[in-house]
């Protein structure tokens, strides 16, 4: 295959199916999704109207998938993708989306927009239109294994200190464990708690576990960029490790694209079942909870609200569990405006936080979260996803916020019984 | 006719015709401004009416008998007692009129011919039915002569023409599909000479009387429609006048003719009324007498007034409905859209699994950064 | 051409021919949607795709709370045209008629000043919309020839259909020849515009009600 076009242009006749034929036929040109997109509503630039992010997309739809736009295209009156369209429209793809599904909530006609953009961006990689801090990123998870460079040394250097901090074994590659942790690498660098808080509440719970020295990442940089070939090559290192340890169940860390990547995308980019099953920690602790195995001592009192990661959420179903959780450790729980599968993105998922070009437009998106939490008043923000972690700690700092932002997991081990 | 007797016969006026018809001064009024009201002209302009009926000369009137089935002139002439619409018409010269003049073959020829000639340029002619003009107007001749040159001859010293009933107004049924004879209205063929289409099948005699007093008041022809009718009876639908009209808007409609709706007077609609779109006076002038007209006697308005009515579908049709079979031409849509699809369908799925098998495989090589 | 003959063509050959192009064309379209379809989804669903795919079918007609919010204008216009023209179109009798001769079923009709009433209503509306559409940051960008024909081609059957209804600007014939053609340019326009989301929406709402409902939402 030579140009770039042509790469961009076979990717998306592959991604077009039945779902995105209807969506492309029943857009009406409502502009609500705008409204349901942060980096429109906090902009107002109508060129980050969801469904406008998409045209590359729609072009070869109209002109390779529809009777009457092939009858055009042999008439000549077709749009065509070009460089130029890809090289104007790489920006709205990486840089104002986030994936975050919520244009998909509100569409009148029904367009699962974020499940086009996806699928927009398998043509955008594989021209080569894609943001240099993604590429280096989904590089660097291909190449060393983690998009932050992390091996698996610097791992077992958290694991030790974890371990003299608790006392608590962190179990490394133990076979026939029933539950295989991952980690997202932000976790491993920025909030290795979380490490200490799985060894805590297993401990006390007396859950089987294991960590895997050849698959500890859960990030995928690939699914990211949009490339299912190495969204898979990375997904295939999670299976190879769960299967030599031969364990029953994979936990996603508190990192929403790692959730949605391994539970929903997985078995279909590897076009196979997994022999085993994929579990969201919050999904977890919420079933120790109910079987009476997650005791906590005392409450947390100041007021504290909850931030959706829109991957684990909206994207993802897991929904109830995070506020029973929340409602065993908090006795001060109050939901922000529009929370639970409408919350608003943190403006950082979906690759946007690799990707150093779309800072300032970060910023800008978390005006949102912003002004949602001033509504509020809460001192806390608990979230599950430590890339909305580190980015509404970033966005809280630069508006100088004074609100704390922690994972629910190392909330509930701190307050173990 | 047409010797020194008929010409004595000729200065007698209306109003003295009348008069000797035992029709009082009074009632003679009471027509004018019937009339007036009719013709929807102001009251003030009675007097005039009146004033012009009582000095007109009797004119001279050819009535050419065409296509036809005579229904026409038995519209005109079949009133059950005498009326003052029907003492007009008398009043009138009636030169020609095959239907009912006493002569006939060469001498009824020799009437019409002496006619025109006496009153080049002043006579009116009345024409009902169709005129045949395919294969040289064989389809229908009198005395030898064809429908067509019988109308052109006549109709060039004509002051008006006034086409009575849909076939010489619109070619009626002669006209409607498939039209074998090559069935034309009058106005098709004479384009130089004012005409008055009193369309209806058959026409309200008052609407003709109407259009003759007209001229005799004003010696010109009334205000028309853009079909040639005279606005004063064509000016508004069956439907707008109709007596079942409230009916129609709240919604009540007859659905068989003998069902409940039937039974209590509701609208006719749904059993094919055409109403809405045919322009006529029946609903206000009615027929015999004013006795009622046909939606009265619970049947729908068949639109005869309108051009073509035969060829807009059954009477018993909604309006609304398409004249053509609309349920066959859907399911043959069905099966070609659906054979048409799977062919497209094919293509694209075609299209798809080379594009699966061109797939370009992404690798790190491809992340070269741009910069 | 007279006003009758006029009305005899749209009546007769020319709607034919809408009804053959609009039918010949939807069904194309559709074929083409379904003959795409779908991967089967090889991971092990939450919820079930069916049920949460009828349910959001309906639930996609009602805005959720916070989209109305931000969009109150829009919506309200979309649903005066929306229910404007389904009740004129479904419930007013000359119509139900139609819709009786060529799909065999009929039911009852609304009185004829309360569907005026509507056609009035859905006029403005209309009006509105467009106003909404040229004034709107997000409106205007989105917008190309097509929103503007389709926009055009919707009012056109009730404006002509509200002259005919009244007697107005021209015969009634004439007027109600052109509410007939009006309504037959929709229906040829219909299978090549977007006009076509008056199918596919529900196809598309009923993917997105599936593809969320597997993961255990309801959207």
């Amino acid at each position: 295959m030579s140009s770039s076009e042509d790469r961009a242009v076979n990717a998306f006749r592959e991604q077009i199916d039945g779902p995105i034929a209807s969506y492309l036929s029943s857009c009406v040109h409502c502009g609500l999704c705008a409204h349901a997109c942060l980096f429109f509503t906090e902009t107002e630039d109508p060129r980050y109207t969801p469904i406008n992010k998409v045209e590359p997309l729609r072009r070869v739809w109209k002109s390779e998938y529809t009777f009457f736009g092939k009858l055009a295209s042999m008439l000549g009156v077709a749009k065509k993708v070009t460089d130029d369209l890809l090289e104007e429209w790489e920006p709205l793809i990486y840089d104002a989306c986030t994936l975050c599904g919520r244009c998909s909530m509100v569409c009148p006609v029904g367009n699962d927009i974020s499940y086009m953009i996806r699928k927009t961006r398998e043509g955008m990689v594989a021209a080569g239109y894609a943001p240099d801090g993604l590429k280096g990123a989904t590089q660097r998870a291909v190449t060393i294994g983690s998009p932050m460079g992390v091996k698996f040394p610097a791992l077992q250097v958290q694991i030790h200190n974890v371990e003299r901090e608790t006392g608590l074994t962190v179990p490394v590659d133990v076979h026939g464990a029933d539950y295989m942790a991952l980690l997202s690498s932000m976790e491993i660098m920025n909030f290795p708690e979380y490490i200490g808080a799985l060894a805590k509440i297993f401990d006390k719970a007396g859950v089987s576990w294991t960590l895997c020295s050849e698959a500890f990442e859960a990030t995928n940089s690939g699914m990211q960029i949009g490339s299912s070939d190495l969204e898979g090559e990375l997904l295939q290192r999670v299976v190879d490790g769960a299967e030599s340890l031969g364990v029953k169940y994979v936990i996603s860390p508190e990192c929403g694209h790692a959730y949605y990547a391994l539970r929903w995308e997985g078995p279909n980019v590897l076009g196979k079942k997994y022999p085993f099953q994929v579990i969201h920690i919050l999904e977890l602790l919420d079933q120790l909870r109910l079987k009476g195995k997650l005791k906590v001592e005392d409450k947390v009192d100041e007021k504290l609200t909850f931030h959706d990661p829109c991957q684990i959420v909206r994207k993802g179903g897991v929904v109830e569990e995070p506020r029973s959780l929340l409602s065993l450790v908090a006795s001060d729980f109050v939901e922000m405006e529009d929370a639970g599968v409408m919350n608003w993105c943190c403006g950082a998922g979906g690759g946007v936080s690799a990707n150093e070009r779309a800072q300032p437009l970060k910023l800008a998106a978390f005006k949102r979260k912003k002004s949602q939490l001033e509504a509020l008043g809460a001192g806390t923000m608990v979230t599950a996803c430590a890339n909305c972690r580190i980015n509404m700690e970033e966005g809280l700092e630069e508006n100088n916020m004074q609100i704390e932002v922690i994972g629910l997991t190392e909330t509930l081990a701190d307050h173990l019984a | 006719m047409g010797s020194a007797v008929e010409q004595n016969v000729r200065a007698i006026t209306v109003a003295d015709r009348l008069r000797a018809q035992g029709i009082s001064r009074r009632g003679f009024l009471k027509f004018c401004a019937s009339t007036a009201s009719l013709m929807a002209l102001s009251p003030a302009m009675v007097p005039a009416i009146a004033r012009a009926l009582e000095n007109a000369r009797r004119p001279s009137v050819i009535w050419l008998s065409f296509q036809e089935c005579t229904g026409c002139t038995e519209s005109l002439t079949r009133s059950h007692s005498p009326s003052v619409e029907s003492l007009i018409l008398e009043q009138v010269s009636l030169d020609y009129h095959h239907t009912l003049q006493a002569a006939s073959g060469e001498a009824a020829e020799l009437a019409r011919e002496t006619a025109m000639q006496e009153n080049q340029g002043k006579y009116l002619l009345v024409v009902d039915g169709s005129i045949p003009v395919k294969d040289g107007g064989v389809y229908s001749t009198i005395a030898g002569i064809t429908n067509v040159d019988m109308l052109n001859e006549v109709a060039a010293g004509a002051a008006a023409i006034i086409a009575v009933g849909s076939c010489a107004a619109f070619g009626g049924i002669g006209h409607a599909r498939p039209n074998p004879t090559g069935a034309m209205p009058v106005s098709e063929i004479v384009t130089d000479k004012p005409i008055v289409n009193v369309s209806g099948c058959p026409p309200i005699p008052t609407v003709i009387t109407g259009v003759l007093a007209h001229f005799l008041t004003f010696n010109k022809l009334p205000d028309l429609d853009d079909l040639g009718r005279p606005l004063a009876f064509f000016g508004q639908s069956i439907h707008d006048r109709c007596y079942r009209r409230p009916f129609y808007d709240k919604g009540l409609f007859a659905e068989s003719f003998d069902d409940e709706g039937a039974r209590k007077g509701w609208c006719l609609y749904r059993l094919g009324c055409k109403g809405p779109a045919t322009y006529n006076a029946c609903a206000t002038t009615k027929w015999n007498q004013g006795t009622s007209f046909p939606i009265e006697a619970g049947h729908p308005c068949l639109g005869c007034s309108e051009p073509d009515f035969w060829d807009m579908g059954s009477f018993y049709r909604a309006l609304s409905i398409p004249t053509e079979d609309t349920t066959r031409t859907l399911v043959y849509g069905v099966g070609t859209g659906a054979v048409l699809g799977a062919a497209a369908a094919a293509v694209a799925r075609s299209r798809k699994s080379k594009a699966k098998a061109a797939h370009y495989k992404v690798s790190v090589n491809d992340l070269e950064e741009s910069t | 051409m007279t006003s009758v003959e006029f009305l005899a063509w749209v009546r007769g050959p020319m709607f034919q021919i809408a009804v053959a192009i609009f039918v010949v064309g939807v069904v194309i379209r559709l074929i083409e949607i379904f003959a795409l379809g779908r991967k089967a989804d090889l991971s092990e669903p939450r919820g079930g795709e069916t049920m949460p795919g009828i349910v959001t079918v309906f639930r996609r007609s009602i805005p959720d709370p916070g989209t109305f919010k931000r969009s109150p204008f829009t919506i309200v216009l979309g649903y005066l045209f929306h229910i404007g023209l389904f009740i004129t179109i479904l419930f007013f009798v000359p119509h139900i008629e139609l819709f009786h001769d060529v799909l065999g079923v009929q039911w009852p009709g609304l009185p004829t000043p309360l569907v005026d009433a509507v056609a009035i209503i859905s006029i403005f509306a209309m009006l509105a919309i467009l106003v909404n559409r040229l004034r709107n940051p997000v409106l205007r960008f989105l917008s190309n020839g097509e929103d503007y024909v389709v926009w055009a081609a919707t009012l056109l059957p009730l404006v002509t259909g509200y002259f005919a209804f009244h007697r107005m600007l021209f015969p009634y014939q004439t007027m109600l020849g052109l509410h007939i053609l009006s309504v037959e340019i929709l229906l040829i326009l219909f299978p090549f515009t977007k006009l076509m989301h008056f199918f596919t929406s529900f196809v598309a709402r009923w993917y997105n009600g599936a593809a969320f409902g597997r993961r255990g939402v309801q959207s």
